[in-house]
């Protein structure tokens, strides 16, 4: 019942919202990050109980109802995969909303209550186990980014959100189809059971990969998918970037993890290779496109495609090495990238430009925000001591030792990777903060207030105690992976 | 001789029969300016024939030489139709004083319309048949130029008329035809014909056709839909509400029937016709509604979409095993589309200024921020059009396609996931006028109007949070199904 509890405790909050009149902006403030706060609290002692050798720890397993005799489930559970997911979740909901406070002025309300349901889809991705639980989160979660890109966007904001909405949902479709397909053939939608019975479905495995395989490749999202992303992204507003780059595509990864590869897996380890190379051309693409960026938030927009490249790359390694990295580093990149965003927003509600060259020697006008900027920039570059270099590294280890791509190519080419990373990042830093003041509207800025302080501070405490500490974290998610890469193994042995 | 029992069996439609006729006289006495009694009686007749309707749950007979049959099917839709009925006079109060037509003739010709709908799920005769289907439609055309100086009122009712007496004659002509083929016009006696070989197959074949476009007019499936968007916007929205839901009820329930008790055989060769019409239904619905600036136009052709939809679960109307949830699919569906678009009706008759006015997509600019309440009622009924989770509208298409797959038609299937995502479009487009464009206009809205729109989005919700009740109703309806 714990999860239950925590997924939808922000309905507490959204309750409360809906009884406040409009002009109580402050009230609806705090009621939300209290609310996301307590959520982060309920997260917090779901992990004290968690056992990461269980395959499912805490699983709420309850019948909804049956469709023509398959049972449809309400069923949660929560493993090594999810666990760090869930965390993610919590952790970054009340960070953006701290985030808003000055930023968002117009229909907080709204704004609020989209915010704290939007967590609750995203709660409800991780941990559902029944197909058709999973799909109705996974929609769901499209309504509220959809009005918090729409309202709250910037100038093309309206164009961002419905492109946003139609790319997920196209993908979706097909998905739903595979879920329609599987639950007629074993007469479960439960995930677990499902691969109890992969049997029946052996036959049509390569197309049911490729139907799940393109809804959350459009998330990720995977070259040549991407192009959703740099549009959602650059009009959304901080709060929604962060949440998006964050926590949104994690979801295509999770997918990825939880679905395709135990569902499927002798179509994982045939398709591994395709999917590495498209992982490397987004990595090296998506690293190119954003040198080519003037715009601060477009640069860091395509950096996610690179470095969910790197994602990806990792997971379908399919050994230890590769997925448990690909996990770390889906954390890793949700708070770098979010931590990214968010100083962005920060320049962007001071100057209301994004522009790379309006910018320049801002080191000496606002220190603790060039210092933060710097700290955050090397982590997401994969510096040493910092948590982008855990991930990457152990991803690349294991593509170096992957016996499913055959050819140390892989992970040789993506390393290549890390490097554009240090150019572009290193260019845009430069851009911004070293050099003269060329422009004089930049002199009068203010450096970070205590609110804004606050808000980064913790991101930053976990990109060093990832960087420096990482084996709890490796603790939690090793077992399970281990378990999933056996499984995967196994299945490919029958293919051999 | 008429007994007892005969009337117990179309109790229902009795009652709706009688409460009309007493109605036209009661209200020779109501003043004008007071129609709301009208109203308010016309609502009390149908209340009582749908306590009736729901007292008799699950019960099956056959009355007057086996004309009309009582079973769980036509008792569920009978349940819809006359939901469907008291919702449409819950919209049109309030819309008729503004448009200036309120006339008590409205409410009577209602009911007789409505009587004609029940009915018509009762048929066990081709003859049946076609005497509901006059009942159900000439009242109808009456009411669709019930804004008789209004040339839009008018020419969708000429229209309508013209139309329509086009698809009653070819239902007469397919009644006809079968007829000949097989001696039989009673359902029980053409079934038997065809079993012992006697039918004549090609007129019979020839017949079915026909009956198949007769009713394809009624539903507005494709190639038969032209009517729809002009009637559509010309009629009154309480009107078109109306239609939308309860015409398209009926017309299905006599689909069904017809081809689930008459043309098992034929299942081979229909079905290739059935999946193209239902293919093109989904298709021009969805792809044309992407061009509509005119709300009213573009829930017609959302409507005529929805058919589509429907029309998938008779495409494995012939295979025995999914058969019964072909149609229980169908049965959700309707339950589904009927409130959300009762839903979304209501909202077009809040904004409707003058008739036909103000009914421009750019109309509704700014009304989600201004009526949040409002707004996000119409986000749940778009949501559900569009099928997107935790909305009726998704466990229809969900249980739907399920159905599709499960009888082997993949492709049917993803077409209509397909153009699913098309609609999205055109849903979304509403959404982004009253969201995110902005605007201030002052809405009247009546309150119930609001009533309509608070229900109807409780229940879309609702209902998908616990949709086993309606889909064991509805799997009941069709295990009774006679």
């Amino acid at each position: 019942m714990e999860l239950v509890l925590m997924t939808f405790f922000p309905l507490v909050g959204v309750l409360a919202l809906v009884l406040l009149a409009p002009h109580q902006k402050n009230v609806m403030r705090w009621v939300a990050l209290i609310t996301s706060l307590i959520t982060f609290g309920l997260s917090l002692w779901v992990l004290s109980q968690f056992d990461p050798t269980k395959s499912t720890n805490m699983a709420v397993q309850l019948p909804w109802f049956r469709l023509a005799g398959v049972p449809i489930e309400f069923y949660l559970g929560v493993d090594g995969l999810s666990i760090l997911m869930v965390l993610l979740t919590t952790f970054l909901t009340p960070i953006s909303i701290l985030s808003t406070w000055k930023a968002v002025e117009e229909q907080v309300k709204g704004f609020m209550i989209f915010f704290l349901l939007l967590e609750v889809g995203m709660l409800g991705v991780f941990l559902a186990l029944d197909l058709v639980l999973f799909y109705i989160f996974w929609e769901f979660t499209l309504i509220p980014m959809y009005f918090l890109i729409g309202i709250w966007g910037g100038k093309r904001r309206i164009y961002a959100a419905v492109k946003f909405f139609l790319f997920t949902m196209a993908g979706s479709i097909l998905m739903l189809l595979a879920i329609l397909y599987l639950g007629l053939q074993a007469g479960t939608f439960s995930q677990p059971q499902l691969i109890a019975n992969r049997a029946i479905y052996a036959g049509a495995e390569m197309l049911l990969f490729l139907a799940f395989g393109i809804a959350f490749a459009i998330k990720v999202p995977i070259f040549p998918l991407h192009t959703w992303l740099p549009d959602a992204h650059v009009e959304a507003p901080t709060a929604g970037s962060m949440i998006l780059a964050g926590v949104l595509l994690k979801m295509g990864a999770y997918g990825f993890l939880r679905f395709n590869l135990p569902l499927f897996p002798q179509a994982s380890v045939q398709a591994a290779p395709v999917m590495a190379i498209l992982a490397i051309i987004g990595i090296i693409y998506g690293g190119a496109v954003a040198f080519a960026q003037k715009d601060v938030k477009k640069l860091v927009a395509y950096s996610s495609v690179a470095h969910l490249g790197f994602v990806v790359l990792g997971i379908f390694a399919l050994n230890v090495e590769g997925v448990s990295g690909a996990v770390l580093q889906m954390v890793n990149h949700g708070i770098s990238t979010g931590a990214l965003f968010l100083l962005v927003g920060m320049i962007y509600e001071r100057r209301h430009t994004r522009e790379l060259d309006a910018f320049g020697g801002l080191w000496k006008i606002m220190p603790i925000y060039a210092g933060i900027s710097m700290v955050v920039t090397l982590s997401s570059m994969g510096l040493p001591a910092l948590n982008g270099f855990v991930g990457e590294f152990t991803i690349l280890v294991g593509a170096f030792g992957s016996k499913v791509y055959g050819s140390p190519w892989f992970a040789g080419v993506a390393t290549t990777g890390v490097i554009i990373a240090a150019v572009y990042l290193l260019k845009m830093y430069e851009k911004i903060f070293l050099g003269p003041v060329t422009h004089s509207e930049n002199k009068s800025l203010k450096d970070l207030s205590v609110r804004e302080i606050i808000t980064l501070a913790p991101l930053v405490v976990v990109i060093f105690w990832i960087g420096i500490f990482p084996k709890p974290f490796f603790d939690l998610i090793n077992p399970a992976v281990e378990q999933l890469v056996q499984l995967v193994q196994s299945a490919a042995m029958v293919l051999h | 001789m008429t007994q007892m029992s005969d009337l117990l069996t179309i109790l229902p439609v009795f009652i709706v029969v009688i409460w009309a006729v007493l109605l036209l006289l009661i209200d020779l006495w109501i003043p004008k300016g007071r129609k709301g009694i009208t109203a308010l009686l016309a609502v009390l007749g149908l209340a009582t024939a749908l306590g009736v309707d729901l007292a008799i749950q699950g019960q099956t007979s056959f009355a007057f030489n086996q004309m009309v049959v009582l079973d769980g099917f036509s008792s569920f839709l009978q349940v819809v139709i006359l939901a469907s009925g008291i919702t449409a006079i819950a919209l049109a109060y309030d819309y008729l004083k503004r448009m200036d037509i309120e006339h008590g003739e409205y409410y009577v010709l209602l009911l007789f319309s409505i009587a004609g709908m029940m009915l018509m799920t009762q048929a066990y005769n081709l003859l049946m048949v076609f005497l509901s289907l006059e009942l159900l439609s000439i009242p109808l055309y009456v009411l669709a130029g019930f804004a008789r100086s209004r040339t839009e009122s008018e020419e969708a009712a000429l229209k309508y008329f013209m139309l329509g007496a086009f698809a009653s004659g070819f239902v007469l002509y397919g009644s006809a035809m079968i007829f000949g083929s097989t001696g039989a016009i009673d359902f029980p006696g053409i079934v038997a014909a065809l079993n012992n070989g006697s039918a004549n197959l090609i007129l019979f074949v020839i017949g079915a056709a026909l009956l198949l476009v007769g009713f394809g007019f009624k539903v507005a499936a494709v190639p038969f839909q032209m009517w729809t968007p002009d009637v559509y916007q010309g009629a009154p929205s309480s009107i078109t509400a109306f239609m939308s839901v309860a015409v398209k009820a009926a017309g299905f329930a006599v689909l069904l029937r017809v081809f689930l008790v008459l043309f098992p055989s034929l299942a081979d060769k229909m079905t290739p016709v059935l999946w193209m019409i239902a293919v093109l239904t989904m298709l021009v619905g969805n792809v044309v509604a992407l061009a509509q600036n005119n709300i009213k136009r573009l829930l017609a052709y959302s409507s005529i979409a929805h058919a589509g939809y429907i029309l998938m679960a008779f495409v494995g109307y012939g295979n025995g095993e999914v058969a019964t949830n072909s149609i229980s699919s169908a049965l959700f569906y309707l339950v589904a589309y009927g409130l959300t678009s009762f839903g979304a009706w209501a909202l077009v008759i809040a904004i409707e200024k003058e008739y036909g006015k103000g009914l421009m997509l750019e109309d509704l600019s700014g009304l989600g921020k201004r009526y949040p309440w409002l707004g996000a009622a119409m986000l749940i009924f778009m949501l559900s059009f569009a099928g997107v989770p935790l909305t009726m509208g998704f466990w229809g298409k969900f249980y739907l396609f399920r159905t599709a797959v499960q009888a082997g038609n993949v492709s049917l299937a993803l077409i209509g996931l397909l153009t699913s995502l098309v609609s999205a479009f055109y849903y979304l487009r509403i959404i982004v006028y009253m969201f995110m464009k902005p605007g201030d206009r002052e809405l009247h809205i009546d309150k119930w109007v609001s009533l309509v729109l608070v229900v109807t989005a409780l229940a879309v919700v609702a209902l998908a949070v616990f949709p086993g009740l309606i889909f064991e109703w509805a799997a009941q309806a069709v295990m009774l199904l006679q």
